[in-house]
């Protein structure tokens, strides 16, 4: 019992599981904003690996990490327009089209490493973004460490999320673009554009998701390799529901994620004998289902999801 | 100004004609990753060809190859057909699979008439009861089967490396994390010599016969058909909805089992935690490609088979990575997506006409 209350009380901890939560505080908040606008991005679990290949690939060539994080995003949006074009004016089935992207975004990745890498073995590391730790700040007690000596891009997520929150309630833009997931006739009424507010929405959120890719071979990683991901994509779509949808609780859903896998992993080394590891690893999956089965019961979906919209037929 | 209006019912024909130009479109736009990759376009396409059909071997190594894909293509065909959307068949393929050693590698001797149908229906069992599960939570609390069966593929492997690693492990085995081999009584036959094409072949073909009569002739398959078309109308005609998607998400994982039992059994001969490639993800592709029939599903099977096979073969020699296969699988889902708008929507120049001159 004092081993877990000094486990939650140490500020090693809540720094791992905000760090932990970084990639899918991303990856939460591009899925709510395709889901918001009425669009299921089932892509995000391959947009994730694409954007983890693309950062790296593009730091590994010479570029400036700030680039390869732009990059990144770039692919991610390209993969979202591919997705957005199937099921928004092609009101394809978003699953099935969502699926196909993973693979498709997933193969592109993996085969373009492949191809420009042909016979490393080990992944060729590059210098990743370091922690910011800011002088005072940083040397502040429990704050400092947990906060402040984390990588900008931990800090680009925290900033994402209050922009997608400022966007969705602030601006007309996230009226329309919350309307459009709802009601998409009375977004059409109002002589606003349907297919462009799902399209817009689908390749900002899927440019989110691929910055969490991004973030694993440029912050959490040095390297790029196959299976990285790891389902961390379907954990993000679990958490959506979990979140209602908003990114104050997008955020709080992936914090609490971090904060269990980065206590499970300490608690592994405590009692790491008696159980076996994979225990441990199946852990942050079992948890996701979990979450979702308690949120699904009273989920307020976005009315229109999963429903095209043609224009001119009502 | 453009718009997309619906087309009148396509013919069989075009229906039969679509898969085949979608699949032709992804091998033709794989021309570009080669071309990325600086391979000879022309003699790639001869390797694959070469490896697909260039001999007996070859063609055999084929359709051994579409075995697994033949079982995971059915299961998501019947999900598929009932809106269910079970993505969980390589997980389900493990479980089959981890069924067929438990019950294959000595818990039972009895002669290969008793032990080879006991895998296959202990396979089965294992497979159903890994979807039951999801469509249950979907059913009961209204939990998105997408994402359950998706995190459920990830849990269930990790589950094959603990066993591989404790229960089930080759004490043989040199440390590597494997199973006992299977008994020779609990082994489908190879069925030519020196081949590698086993009796799961026939069986996934009969499945496949017996999918199709299921879903055409039985009421069963009535339903199943009713409820994926429309889930509260069929409710307000008085089906038992629930008990309907219950007993396809049986059948689905039934047949993913299979395709673990069949690989264990029919090729392997004992169980790693890299059994399959994927080939639940693929069998979403190969349903897609067959637009859900079970017919098709065999044809599209051997398709995606030869995509691997043939990118296999084709990198050996040139030297081009083999996630080719991948994507022209991915390319080939795409293509037949599309493919299927064009035959349902046409798109129409509709002149402009401005309200307020006109």
């Amino acid at each position: 019992m004092a081993d877990i209350l000094s486990i939650l009380l140490s500020d090693s901890f809540w720094a791992a599981a905000l760090r932990i939560a970084t990639p899918l505080i991303f990856g939460v908040l591009g899925a709510l904003l395709c889901e918001r606008s009425g669009v299921l991005n089932l892509g995000i679990e391959g947009i994730f690996v694409a954007g983890a290949m693309t950062g790296w690939l593009a730091v590994w060539m010479g570029a400036p990490l700030w680039l390869g994080v732009l990059a990144a995003a770039l692919a991610g949006a390209g993969f979202g327009l591919i997705h957005a074009i199937l099921t928004v004016p092609l009101g394809l089935s978003q699953h099935v089209s969502g699926l196909g992207v993973t693979m498709l975004a997933t193969s592109v990745a993996y085969f373009t490493y492949r191809t420009a890498l042909p016979d490393v073995t080990s992944p060729p590391r590059i210098t990743p973004f370091q922690p910011l730790d800011i002088p005072l700040l940083s040397d502040l007690p429990f704050v400092g460490p947990v906060l402040f000596q984390q990588t900008a891009l931990t800090w680009l997520a925290l900033g994402c999320v209050f922009l997608v929150w400022y966007v969705l309630n602030r601006m007309s833009l996230g009226v329309a673009l919350r309307a459009v997931g709802d009601n998409p006739d009375a977004v059409d009424a109002q002589g606003l554009s349907v297919y462009g507010l799902r399209i817009g929405a689908v390749m900002a959120g899927s440019a989110l998701m691929a910055l969490g890719g991004a973030f694993l071979t440029m912050s959490a990683f040095d390297a790029f390799f196959f299976g990285m991901v790891n389902g961390r994509g379907w954990i993000c779509i679990a958490l959506v529901i979990f979140a209602s949808w908003r990114p104050g609780k997008a955020l709080l859903g992936a914090l609490l994620f971090g904060a269990f896998d980065a206590f499970q992993v300490r608690l592994q080394t405590e009692v790491g004998a008696m159980v076996p590891g994979q225990v441990f690893l199946m852990a942050p999956y079992i948890l996701s289902i979990i979450a979702l089965v308690v949120a699904a019961r009273g989920a307020d979906y976005p009315r229109a999801l999963l429903t095209p919209w043609f224009k001119g037929q009502r | 100004m453009i718009r997309i209006e619906p087309r009148p019912p396509v013919s069989g024909t075009v229906r039969l004609v679509l898969p085949l130009a979608a699949a032709l479109a992804a091998l033709a736009l794989t021309a570009v990753p080669l071309l990325f990759a600086g391979a000879p376009v022309f003699t790639a396409y001869g390797l694959m060809l070469k490896g697909v059909a260039g001999s007996l071997f070859a063609f055999t190594e084929t359709l051994t190859r579409a075995t697994p894909l033949i079982f995971t293509g059915l299961a998501a065909a019947v999900a598929f057909r009932a809106r269910l959307w079970n993505i969980g068949a390589e997980g389900q393929l493990y479980l089959g699979a981890l069924a067929c050693v438990w019950i294959g590698t000595g818990m039972i001797d009895a002669p290969a008439l008793v032990l080879v149908p006991l895998v296959l229906l202990a396979g089965a069992l294992a497979g159903a009861v890994g979807m039951i599960g999801p469509a249950w939570l979907r059913t009961r609390f209204g939990a998105d089967e997408v994402v359950t069966t998706l995190l459920l593929n990830f849990i269930i492997l990790i589950f094959v490396q603990m066993m591989l690693e404790g229960a089930l492990k080759d004490p043989m085995g040199l440390g590597w994390p494997q199973s006992e081999p299977v008994l020779d009584a609990a082994m489908l036959p190879p069925l030519i010599d020196r081949m590698r094409l086993h009796w799961g072949f026939p069986l996934a073909l009969v499945m496949a016969v017996l999918v199709h009569l299921l879903m055409s002739r039985t009421v069963w398959g009535f339903r199943i058909r009713a409820v994926g078309e429309n889930a509260a109308a069929a409710r307000h005609a008085g089906l038992p909805v629930t008990r309907v998607l219950l007993s396809v998400a049986a059948l689905s994982g039934a047949l993913a089992g299979l395709a673990g039992v069949s690989e264990v059994a029919g090729l392997k001969g004992y169980l790693t935690a890299d059994l399959s490639p994927g080939f639940g993800y693929a069998g979403i592709v190969v349903a897609m490609l067959a637009g859900l029939s079970p017919l098709g599903v065999v044809v599209a099977a051997v398709y995606i088979a030869a995509v691997f096979v043939g990118a296999d073969s084709m990198s050996r020699e040139l030297g081009v990575s083999s996630y080719l296969a991948d994507l022209t699988v991915a390319l080939s889902l795409i293509c037949v997506l599309l493919g299927g708008f064009f035959a349902r929507y046409r798109i129409v120049r509709v002149p402009t006409v401005d309200a307020g001159q006109g």
